[in-house]
């Protein structure tokens, strides 16, 4: 699952797949703006069949935080 | 019978307000607006009302036809900051015109409300009911713009558009297709008076406008792709005939972003919401008079116009110009 969250995050962000580390901060490193995140939550929903609050968004700052919540709301 | 646009016009107040205003009043910066919405500018009216912007619009569009106010025999005003309950907009502009033969009324679809305007002057002129409308499309959104809430008073700007449709044997209007369902978290509300009468006090709490942006960029995304493919089934058409696409002027981000994957339909699209931000009901009609002004479009092009918003509230149209 984290490689596949990895290669979503490449491909929605245009970032190389290998600077994406689980420490990575969405916003600082992967210059993610908060309409690029709903673009890739959007793709995560897909994905994974999971629905992301829209006001939850705001607590998710890492890549780690993504792995972690969709498998506690898998 | 087919409702065919033979003019057109467009009114903005002459007041440019570009981003830098609001890094007065409230906690942003020209570079978070235009990044995030693509917007630089809008412009907001210093006393004209609704009216009057849709009235100098009506009349660049009169002009354009070559027909007179007295020739028309429908007006239609799509707005959601109407000068008043009653008289309707519809009718205050008549009076301002002199379009003294026609009947006319306001329709209300927030940011569709042009695409609803159009399919109701659609249906008369194709039942032959009326020959010559004006249909108009415009607000004066400052007014329900509450200055120290970022969130929405960046967004949004003043501006009027209209066309003027006439009955001909040659399309015009093709097709048209329209969509409504609950905006269940009430993401995007303008309100009206509370009942306040012997029986019950209530507070007049705000009249100005409140909108959750995620909720409701979410609900555009799912819409604006599938909204133009509706308007184009059954008619035998696919991208490959539309010239150009006229979305509502929301927020260019937002369009990207629902048009993403779509490489078909990716450089068709038509924006200005740069210089006029999103002006509701106006911008699909102020963005349809710009192209006939520029003559981005010739006789016999394609057309799609898009709208999307509050209610929810969707509506397309396929139009041959
Ligand atoms: C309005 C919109 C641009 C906001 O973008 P967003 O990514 O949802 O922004 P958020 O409200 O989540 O805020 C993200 C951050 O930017 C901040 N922010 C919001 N508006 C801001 C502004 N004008 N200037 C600076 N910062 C702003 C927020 O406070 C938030 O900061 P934080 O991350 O530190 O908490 C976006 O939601 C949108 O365009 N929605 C559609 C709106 C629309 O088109 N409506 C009409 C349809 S008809």
């Amino acid at each position: 699952m984290e490689q596949k969250i990895k290669e979503i995050l490449a491909e929605e962000l245009s970032v190389d797949i290998n600077e994406i580390k689980l420490e990575s901060s969405l916003k600082d490193d992967l210059n993610a703006d908060s309409i690029d995140m709903m673009q890739v939550v959007d793709v995560l929903e897909q994905e994974f069949g999971v629905e992301v609050d829209t006001s939850e968004l705001a607590k998710i700052l890492t890549v780690a935080d993504i792995v972690n919540y969709i498998e506690s709301h898998k | 019978m087919y409702g065919k646009i033979i003019g057109s016009g467009f009114y903005v107040p002459d007041n440019e307000v570009p981003n830098e205003f609001f890094e007065n009043i409230l906690e942003t910066n020209d570079e978070w607006i235009s990044s995030r919405t693509g917007i630089k500018t809008r412009y907001f009216s210093k006393g004209e009302n609704t009216s009057d912007l849709g009235t100098n619009a009506a009349i660049m569009a009169l002009e354009d036809s070559g027909i007179k106010a007295e020739d028309l025999d429908m007006i239609v005003f799509a707005t959601m900051t109407p000068d008043m309950f009653m008289p309707s907009t519809a009718c205050l502009v008549q009076k301002k015109i002199g379009a003294i033969n026609a009947f006319a009324f306001d329709i209300s679809a927030a940011c569709s409300g042009f695409m609803y305007a159009l399919s109701v002057a659609k249906e008369f002129l194709e039942n032959g009911k009326v020959k010559n409308v004006l249909v108009i499309g415009g607000e004066v959104m400052s007014k329900s713009l509450d200055f120290s809430d970022r969130g929405t008073a960046v967004l949004f700007g003043d501006g009027a558009g209209a066309v003027i449709l006439q009955a001909s044997d040659e399309p015009g209007i093709i097709n048209s297709y329209l969509g409504s369902r609950d905006d269940v978290k009430g993401s995007l509300v303008l309100k009206a008076l509370p009942v306040n009468n012997p029986f019950i006090q209530q507070e007049n709490d705000t009249n100005k406008m409140t909108m959750d942006g995620r909720e409701v960029f979410k609900f555009s995304k799912q819409v604006i792709v599938d909204t133009i493919d509706k308007v184009l089934e059954g008619t035998g058409y696919s991208y490959d005939d539309i010239k150009m696409i006229i979305p509502h002027q929301a927020n260019t981000r937002l369009i990207d972003y629902a048009i993403n994957k779509n490489d078909k339909l990716k450089n068709k699209f038509y924006i200005n919401v740069d210089k006029f931000g999103n002006t509701s009901a106006g911008s699909i009609a102020i963005a349809l008079s710009e192209v006939r002004q520029k003559k981005l479009v010739e006789a016999g092009d394609l057309i799609i116009l898009v709208g999307f918003g509050g209610g929810f509230t969707w509506g397309s149209l396929l139009i041959k110009i």
